[in-house]
């Protein structure tokens, strides 16, 4: 157990009366890359964003490196490296691409700044070919790998991606899900990632969990879920792909 | 080649010979609009009876300005129009001109010499006008403005009661000088503290809030400031307002009251005049405002500058990078706050006076008007937003001319505020960002072998 990383035990999660999620347990181990697969409204961006510490969980509790963040304020739990790629990317669309990473790298007074900037311009080379145009004129893939970058930035012990995928081509989809492979193999990079994209997700992931109505049904490797007839009749069977 | 001219002017006199027909008919509809409206009057006379009162000449000047501006409109507007655009479309990336690159060094440099230059052309009497009511008076909007475009260019929190800090600063200023006697410059600083933990103060309980909530709180407490300083007699004397405000000195070596031994005039031996002291406190406020300006320009490029830009943006975002919202938004009520309250010691020192009358909520809607007119952000926008809208409504009380048209009872200054959103409105249909609405950036890559030249113009500046 204590080579968990992130340790999620049984949260549940309100917004006022309504409740989000009911008792999830989640579990990452470092160097791991674990996926939450799930349909829309199934509480996998609220899991995300308590870990985050906004909203926080009502019961249960939020455990990274052994140390319970459950109650801290966001910006702390940040401050441990816990970065995020936030549902929507919110990306800071009026300042620049290479502000936009400057500003991921905030916590760590630019000590690496000038590496780290080279290493996501070779990961993502568009966003060098983009680095003085204006977040927001950017394409939707691109937004996406800023917001990815943005968080890499940052040196996280933890990266959190809350739907990489979402309104992106297939081909975009394939090239972001390949960089963080390659951040996994070469870095140890640990990845928890909540996909609607069930296939592209549980191919790339160690290991999955799914979810249903705020609670967490199925969990096992990427390749028992993928080959689960349960979760391939209702996430993979008349998918596109 | 003789065809071609041959063609052009053809065309030119078509155009003449239209522009001539269309004035004709501008005119002739203006005749038949405003004959009975403007040519004719009913009027009482001593003895109560119904008068017609014809009044053919204002008439004729109702036609004229219909049928010159038509004629202006087709013979040279339009065409000039249409040629800009298209030498625009013809040439798309022109480079900046020596004027354009280098404004706002040239725009100090002018404002230095502004008094000398006045003094020079209107003697010390005449060019009392023009440094006080126009060159101190629009860069006290300058100030406001930047310290302003603080809180809501950059940080995004839209303020509606900044002119409270104005009048904290004011207030602090009036009543340390008068209960306790001290002096300007030890005032100055204390003034800009006690506006910015007045600006803590209000930021506390506004840090949930939004947009429109943030704003109609701000505007509560700007309220709350004035009504304040209304009610609390024993100190403020309410709105009667304190007068008698001790004047400034140069850092206490020579003094403008006329008593003093130490006073300026004499000290130089000069005549008399009040002069000094207002071309005194232009160069006080010209460094004030540049001291704001400096302060802005470094902030932006340090962390907390770059939060507050990435707050206006995004919060939540901020918030997942580990920025602490709480402190990056006090940060920014305060600072913000303390330009007012810098701003406000210096208007009282300037008017010798203050009264709440001087901080109601219109004064804020102007403040923030111009930082939305000059582009929020930006320095050099604002600048020329307050000499437009400041400078503008001054110039009306110069125009003696309107009088002859519109009659003697004509006061230029009542259509103040007309004029005001008039302009607004067309400066916001003409360019919805503001008069400067592009953002510098302020981080790029340091210039090396892999960066092309299209990259790092746009990071120079």
């Amino acid at each position: 157990m204590s080579d968990n990383l992130l340790h999620v035990k049984a949260v549940e999660t309100y917004y006022g009366n309504i409740r989000a999620l009911a008792g999830v347990d989640v579990e990452v181990k470092k160097g791991e890359i674990v996926c939450m697969i799930g349909a829309n409204g199934a509480g996998k961006s609220t899991l995300m964003m308590t870990i985050c510490g906004s909203p926080q969980a009502r019961t249960g509790s939020v455990t990274f490196e052994g140390q319970d963040i459950t109650r801290m304020p966001t910006h702390e739990i940040a401050r441990l490296r816990i970065a995020q790629s936030p549902e929507g990317r919110r990306i800071f669309p009026r300042m620049t691409v290479f502000e936009n990473l400057q500003m991921g790298a905030s916590l760590d007074n630019l000590k690496y700044f000038n590496e780290d900037v080279e290493k996501i311009f070779t990961l993502f080379p568009r966003l060098k070919e983009r680095q003085s145009q204006r977040g927001g004129t950017l394409s939707g893939g691109e937004q996406q790998m800023l917001s990815i970058g943005r968080a890499l930035m940052a040196r996280p012990k933890l990266l959190l991606l809350d739907e990489p995928s979402l309104g992106l081509a297939p081909l975009i989809v394939k090239g972001i899900f390949a960089a963080i492979k390659k951040l996994n193999e070469t870095e140890g990079l640990t990845v928890f990632l909540v996909e609607q994209n069930a296939f592209a997700a549980l191919k790339l992931s160690h290991r999955g969990y799914v979810m249903v109505n705020g609670k967490v049904t199925m969990s096992g490797t990427g390749k028992e879920l993928l080959a689960n007839p349960e979760v391939r009749a209702a996430y993979l069977e008349g998918g596109h792909h | 080649m003789a065809n071609i001219s041959n063609t052009t002017e053809s065309a030119s006199s078509n155009l003449m010979a239209r522009a001539l027909r269309e004035a004709f008919y501008a005119g002739l509809v203006a005749l038949g609009l405003f004959v009975l409206f403007v040519g004719l009057k009913t009027d009482q006379n001593i003895l109560n009876e119904l008068i017609l009162v014809q009044r053919w000449g204002l008439l004729a000047i109702f036609v004229a300005i219909a049928a010159v501006g038509r004629f202006l409109s087709v013979a040279f507007i339009r065409p000039y129009l249409e040629e800009r655009k298209a030498a625009k479309a013809a040439a798309p990336a022109q480079e900046a001109g020596f004027v354009a690159r280098n404004f706002s060094m040239i725009a100090v440099i002018v404002l230095l010499l502004y008094p000398p230059v006045m003094v020079y052309f209107f003697g010390f009497q005449g060019s009392l006008k023009w440094v006080d009511n126009f060159g101190i008076q629009i860069l006290i909007y300058v100030m406001l403005a930047w310290g302003l475009n603080i809180v809501v260019g950059l940080a995004g929190l839209l303020d509606l009661g900044y002119v409270a800090f104005y009048a904290v600063g004011a207030y602090s200023y009036a009543l340390l000088s008068s209960y306790f006697g001290l002096s300007f410059w030890l005032l100055l600083p204390m003034a800009g503290i006690f506006a910015a933990l007045w600006g803590i103060v209000l930021g506390f309980p506004v840090l949930r809030l939004k947009g429109d909530y943030l704003a109609i709180v701000t505007l509560a407490f700007g309220e709350i400031i004035r009504l304040v300083l209304i009610n609390w007699t024993a100190v403020t004397k309410g709105t009667f307002g304190i007068s008698g405000i001790a004047k400034a000195s140069v850092f206490g070596i020579w003094s403008f009251d006329v008593s003093a031994a130490n006073n300026f005039a004499k000290s130089f031996g000069l005549p008399m005049s009040s002069a000094y002291y207002k071309i005194f406190l232009f160069y006080l406020i010209l460094a004030l405002c540049l001291i704001t300006a400096l302060v802005t320009i470094r902030l932006r490029r340090m962390p907390i500058g770059r939060a507050w830009e990435a707050l206006r943006e995004d919060e939540i975002a901020c918030r997942s990078l580990g920025i602490n919202t709480v402190t990056t938004k006090l940060t920014a009520f305060a600072t913000g706050a303390m330009f007012g309250g810098f701003a406000g010691s210096f208007f009282a020192v300037r008017q010798g006076f203050v009264s709440p009358e001087s901080f109601v909520f219109l004064e804020s809607a102007i403040i923030l008007a111009i930082v939305v007119l000059g582009g929020m952000g930006s320095l050099i926008g604002i600048a020329v937003a307050a000499t437009v809208m400041i400078g503008g409504t001054e110039m009306l009380r110069e125009m003696e001319f309107l009088k002859h048209i519109f009659g003697p009872d004509f006061t230029p200054e009542l259509y103040r505020m007309l004029i005001f959103g008039l302009a607004m409105i067309v400066v916001m249909v003409w360019k919805p960002r503001g008069f400067v609405g592009s953002r510098e950036p302020t981080a790029f890559l340091r210039e090396r072998k892999s960066v092309s030249g299209s990259f790092t113009k746009e990071g120079h500046g």
